[in-house]
């Protein structure tokens, strides 16, 4: 199962930059996070597995695919300026690599190094025992993550928010008051005498 | 009995025989759920017609008996949906055209794996369902998206991002919803939550009480999840032509139905097993079989909450559009967050009463 899921995995992960539609990349991707998700409830990290697939593909990918669908891209003018960016980004590419190679290489790392985790005992609940280490031991990392994303957050609207010039705005609180004495008048005249 | 039937095959397939009988425990709640798909729809044209004083369907008949007249409306539509041409429009995407309508009911039936339909019957019990159910809803979007977009149409592409935008939305607040929820129940678990609920005041012991404006947030965020009227702008016929899905046609057009009201059930299910006892009987104990707990209380409850669906359809205006920002971030957000830290209060008082 695992090599079916890596498979997956690997492939999907291949197309999301290779290929040519900005859509089809991005539900590349979301087929990458689905399979990942897999392998990590396979790992009896069901929790995470679930999480990954609620934010990730259910939240984030949503308005990224959103904002792709709206681009218009023109693939020619893209491709421009390849051969003149091409040295800095395979200096930069090739970093990248090395310093992989670096970690996983190392001595550190491997098969050998991480012994099989244990099976847990039946009744082993995962989403208990995060939870539980989270409001414990990891506390002050865990609030401080959070303090650091609202401050992410209020900085995005920050810089984006603008009050529309010419704005339609209505106040929905006034909007709720009308009533029907304000727009309809009822005017009542007798009938008129057919010819 | 049933272990002693099961035996032979058990022997005849050997180590197939979990993947075959897992296979068939899916089709025994997949056939069903179908059938109530295709009554739901003509018990919504029914209901409505009553409220609108009209008759609805009764034509359609099974063998020309007249006392069945209308019944067979479902199975006369799902026909004639089933042999119409499936038209690819030109310059649409094919492949994800036709992915779009698989990528909204796949979720939409996964998500039955973890309901419970009774304490022992349950096809997955997992510790996180509820957490999986919240994960799957928010799957079914990437159907609407989808198809949107690969229709090459520009009304099925603004409902797509008019439905993304929503869903994303009331989300938030369903997720909120969730957690309030969870908090009273201690637990992710759906089968324990609706254990949870089991003190001895029947009625008065679902979470409904506590969690009232909980409750209120999650139906009416469920009715924007599911695009349902007065939240169908994704499909807002006066506006958009048919939103989303006005490309597709035949059995391609069908599976968006079915997976639309496939999650109508699962939502009014959900709702009837987080808030209002899910197989707890409403009388006490002491009534005989109308105090038992049973799988009846479950249908009769998700039922009552499917019907007020339609008749919010039969009642309400459709909103517009930004209205249904307000309400989903500026009013359900801050009232869900609110009384989720009420409820935590609460919770340390010796006033809560909530446990078993």
């Amino acid at each position: 199962m695992f090599w079916f899921f890596a498979a997956i995995l690997v492939f999907a992960a291949l197309r999301v930059i290779t290929a040519r539609n900005p859509v089809h990349a991005a539900l590349f991707l979301v087929l990458a996070f689905c399979t990942s998700a897999g392998i990590w409830i396979q790992l009896e990290a069901e929790f995470l597995g679930i999480a990954l697939i609620l934010v990730y593909v259910g939240a984030v990918m949503v308005l990224f695919l959103f904002v792709v669908m709206m681009l218009d891209i023109n693939l020619e003018r893209l491709r421009e300026g390849f051969w003149s960016y091409l040295p800095i980004g395979a200096v930069v590419a090739l970093l990248l690599a090395a310093e992989m190679a670096l970690v996983l290489a190392g001595p550190y790392f491997g098969l050998d190094e991480a012994p099989r985790p244990a099976s847990s005992p039946a009744g082993y609940s995962n989403t208990k025992e995060l939870g539980r280490l989270l409001y414990t031991d990891y506390v002050y990392p865990f609030e401080l993550a959070a303090v650091i994303l609202l401050v992410a957050i209020v900085a995005a609207i920050a810089l984006t928010l603008r009050r529309r010039k010419h704005g339609k705005y209505i106040d929905p609180a006034a909007q709720i008051n009308v009533r029907r004495e304000d727009r309809v008048r009822i005017v009542t005249m007798p009938s008129e005498k057919q010819d | 009995m049933l272990d002693s039937l099961l035996a032979y095959p058990q022997t005849l397939l050997g180590p197939l025989w979990p993947a075959v009988w897992t296979l068939v425990k899916i089709i025994v709640i997949v056939v069903p759920l179908m059938l109530c798909v295709a009554y739901l729809t003509l018990w919504e044209r029914k209901l409505i017609g009553f409220m609108q004083i009209r008759i609805g369907p009764n034509r359609t008949t099974f063998f020309g008996i007249s006392w069945l007249a209308g019944l067979a409306q479902p199975i006369a539509d799902g026909l004639k949906l089933l042999v119409k041409e499936i038209i690819v429009p030109t310059g649409a995407n094919k492949f994800l055209f036709v992915l779009a309508p698989i990528m909204a009911i796949m979720p939409a039936l996964a998500a039955w794996a973890v309901v419970p339909f009774s304490p022992e019957l349950v096809l997955s019990n997992i510790d996180a369902s509820l957490l999986y159910l919240l994960a799957m809803t928010s799957l079914g979007v990437y159907g609407v998206i989808i198809a949107g977009w690969a229709s090459n149409s520009k009304y099925a592409f603004i409902g797509a991002l008019r439905s993304a935008a929503q869903i994303v939305s009331y989300e938030i607040a369903m997720g909120f919803a969730l957690v309030g929820v969870l908090m009273a129940a201690q637990s992710l678990n759906l089968g324990d939550i609706v254990k949870a609920q089991q003190g001895g005041a029947g009625l008065f012991s679902w979470f409904w009480i506590p969690l009232f404006p909980l409750f209120l947030t999650y139906v009416i965020a469920g009715v924007a999840e599911t695009n349902r009227a007065p939240f169908d702008v994704a499909e807002g016929e006066s506006e958009i032509v048919a939103g989303f899905h006005v490309e597709y046609s035949g059995m391609t057009f069908a599976v968006f139905f079915l997976a639309e009201y496939a999650n109508m059930i699962l939502i009014s299910l959900l709702t009837a097993i987080l808030f209002l006892g899910g197989w707890l009987s409403p009388f006490p104990a002491s009534w005989g079989v109308l105090g038992a707990s049973s799988f009846g209380w479950l249908i009769l409850k998700a039922f009552f909450v499917v019907s007020t669906f339609i008749w919010f359809r039969a009642t309400f205006p459709r909103y517009r559009y930004d209205q249904i920002m307000r309400l989903g971030w500026k009013i359900f957000i801050p009232v869900t967050l609110v009384w989720i830290v009420v409820l935590g209060a609460w919770m340390q008082t010796s006033l809560w009463i909530w446990w078993k």
